[in-house]
């Protein structure tokens, strides 16, 4: 298929009509990398950018990235949230350089090119020149000199940000049901517990995958059945919106004779199993209902994830065709009293680079990629619940999921 | 933001204990370093807390820790869960420690704080800096012997490589 939007060749032909095989020069191609960044996130997604929660007060900011992309968020004097790519008008330099912090205007120290909060031009050291010699000639328009903005869109204290200005809202984006199930978890104001960063060995997309993929939960994460974590009376399923981009899968329990759903109920999920202490595995049942894990993704990159009360956003940034990113932003709400923070820290335990039931997709995706480059046109296969997208109930025994991944990404990329 | 750094200089010149409390910190980087973990959570105290924190979270005051060991029984729990259910590419870790000073003493026991840093070796032979940072620990005696009664890994990286698995 040709480039839709550049008239270049797409460096890449899909070999087959549906999305049940994918070739490893996915992983491997540095030119369709650089495609990505234009027709994925520099096109028709909303992609994460943080959270309210970080920015409370005007002239908070953060930096990030989408994509390859540096960016601003920034919350402006009358209390908006702003987007910007970090990047200055005049010879490119970041703006911001700095992690986060609290400014009046946003000033680039090359050349002292100040912007206010909306990333509009409102100075230019040396304008007139000096002594009436140098400086800018009279055609030159502030106003047309600005920092590139992106369109923003917030839900529940998530702030999401595109490039596209035809986007339809964020809601629209990932429809209804997932909507209801970012909403399920995300139930009162948020509150920050800290962050993990972790690199992955490989290309970004076969972390993305990985998430999608229910499959392998219980086949490469030992530490359940080690310690009796998923019990067999556990139900689930995996939903997927009508695009087949986003997803969502969850795993949830039988209800039990003493269980109070939406008290205060603290369940220890492996009293009789081999840990020693398992305070980590006991549950406070705090979104009304018994789900013990919703891992939900938003194309092409956000992670929403519950795990017993372990709760965060992961944000996945391509950082080259063969190394990654993952930033976690771990949550608890605003009004947690202090059992409920200590109980959400050794929850904790679980996930994360070090996480006793994650560590292990913090490697699988560069084992992939390792054995992947040695030769483009081979293949994997996904032929796990179908050939399409079709959902997934009572089962997480699918591939739908990842299929719907390389949907949304032949459909962004046109190919 | 770095703990209370009062230093009480009279145990600078403790030699004895300073000997003590530098043994037990090799001990640590020994049983790990030469993958004896099993033996690790005797030098802690039942009740010990161990946390490994990035600077970020530690400097933004920020809760988080990558492992949150409240009693050695947490921390055995690691080293099963590394040893029976975890899957991950094998590797070593060198720890070089250095710069400690005891800084007071604090209840039965000291505060002191020194510096390490960890090359990781994969199997495939190849090295890199997987961390540097900072211990914060308070150790007490139990029995005659020295144990961590609190161990805080501080590192610096902000971005884990890979995973974390073997203790720092
Ligand atoms: S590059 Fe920013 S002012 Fe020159
Ligand atoms: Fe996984």
């Amino acid at each position: 298929m040709d480039d839709q939007q550049t008239g270049r060749p797409a460096p890449f032909a899909w070999p087959d009509a549906d999305v049940s095989s994918v070739p490893y020069g996915v992983y491997t191609d540095r030119d369709l990398y650089a495609l990505e960044q234009e027709r994925i996130f520099r096109g028709p997604t909303w992609n994460f950018l943080g959270l309210e929660a970080e920015i409370p007060n005007p002239g908070d900011f953060k930096t990030t990235f989408v994509g390859d992309a540096p960016i601003i968020l920034v919350r402006d004097a009358d209390g908006a949230v702003n987007a910007m790519v970090n990047r200055c008008a005049h010879k490119g330099a970041l703006v911001c350089f700095k992690p986060r912090g609290n400014v009046r205007e946003l000033t680039c120290v090359y050349h002292n090119w100040v912007y206010d909060l909306a990333g509009n031009l409102t100075g230019v050291a040396f304008k007139r020149g000096v002594g009436g010699k140098g400086g800018l000639r009279d055609d030159f328009d502030q106003k047309d000199h600005g920092l590139q903005r992106l369109r923003v869109d917030i839900h529940r204290g998530l702030v999401f940000g595109t490039f596209s200005a035809a986007m339809p809202a964020f809601a629209d984006y990932i429809g209804a049901e997932l909507i209801a199930s970012i909403d399920r978890v995300l139930i009162k104001p948020l509150r920050v517990l800290g962050y993990h960063s972790q690199i992955l060995p490989n290309n970004w997309k076969l972390y993305a995958e990985n998430n999608k993929d229910s499959y392998h939960a219980s086949l490469l994460h030992l530490f359940h059945n080690t310690f009796g974590v998923v019990r067999p009376t556990m139900g689930g399923g995996i939903k997927l919106s009508d695009s087949g981009w986003h997803h969502l899968s969850y795993t949830q329990r039988e209800a039990l004779a003493d269980d109070h759903i939406g008290k205060e109920k603290v369940r220890s999920m492996s009293e009789s199993y081999k840990l020693r202490d398992s305070t980590m595995m006991q549950h406070t049942l705090e979104l009304g209902d018994l789900v013990t894990n919703s891992i939900q993704t938003v194309f092409p990159t956000l992670v929403v994830q519950q795990i017993l009360n372990a709760l965060a956003v992961r944000q996945l940034i391509p950082r080259g065709v063969d190394r990654s990113e993952l930033i976690w932003t771990v949550l608890g709400f605003e009004d947690d009293d202090a059992d409920m923070a200590e109980l959400r820290l050794k929850v904790n335990n679980l996930v994360g680079p070090a996480g006793l039931i994650s560590m292990e997709d913090g490697c699988v995706g560069g084992w992939v990629q390792r054995a992947a480059k040695a030769d483009p046109t081979a293949r994997s296969i996904m032929p796990m619940g179908g050939r399409g997208i079709e959902p997934s109930q009572g089962s997480r025994v699918t591939e739908a999921a990842v299929r719907g991944f390389w949907k949304g990404w032949r459909e962004c990329m046109g190919i | 933001m770095h703990g209370n750094l009062t230093v009480s200089h009279d145990l600078d010149a403790d030699l004895v204990l300073r000997a003590r409390v530098e043994a037990l910190c090799a001990a640590y980087a020994h049983v790990i370093d030469d993958d004896r973990l099993e033996e690790l959570p005797a030098l802690f105290t039942d009740d010990a807390l161990y946390r490994v924190q990035t600077r970020e979270n530690h400097e933004l005051g920020l809760p988080l820790a990558l492992m949150y060991c409240d009693g050695s029984a947490m921390l055995a729990d690691r080293v099963t869960a590394m040893r029976t259910a975890n899957i991950f590419e094998p590797h070593v870790y060198c720890h070089s420690t250095s710069a400690l000073r005891i800084l007071r003493r604090e209840g039965a026991g000291w505060r002191a704080r020194s510096n390490f840093s960890i090359i990781r070796t994969m199997s495939d032979g190849e090295s890199m800096v997987f961390a540097c940072g900072k211990y914060l620990d308070l150790i007490v005696e139990v029995d005659g012997a020295l144990r961590f009664r609190e161990r805080v890994a501080i590192l610096d990286l902000r971005r884990v490589d890979t995973l974390l698995v073997i203790p720092v």
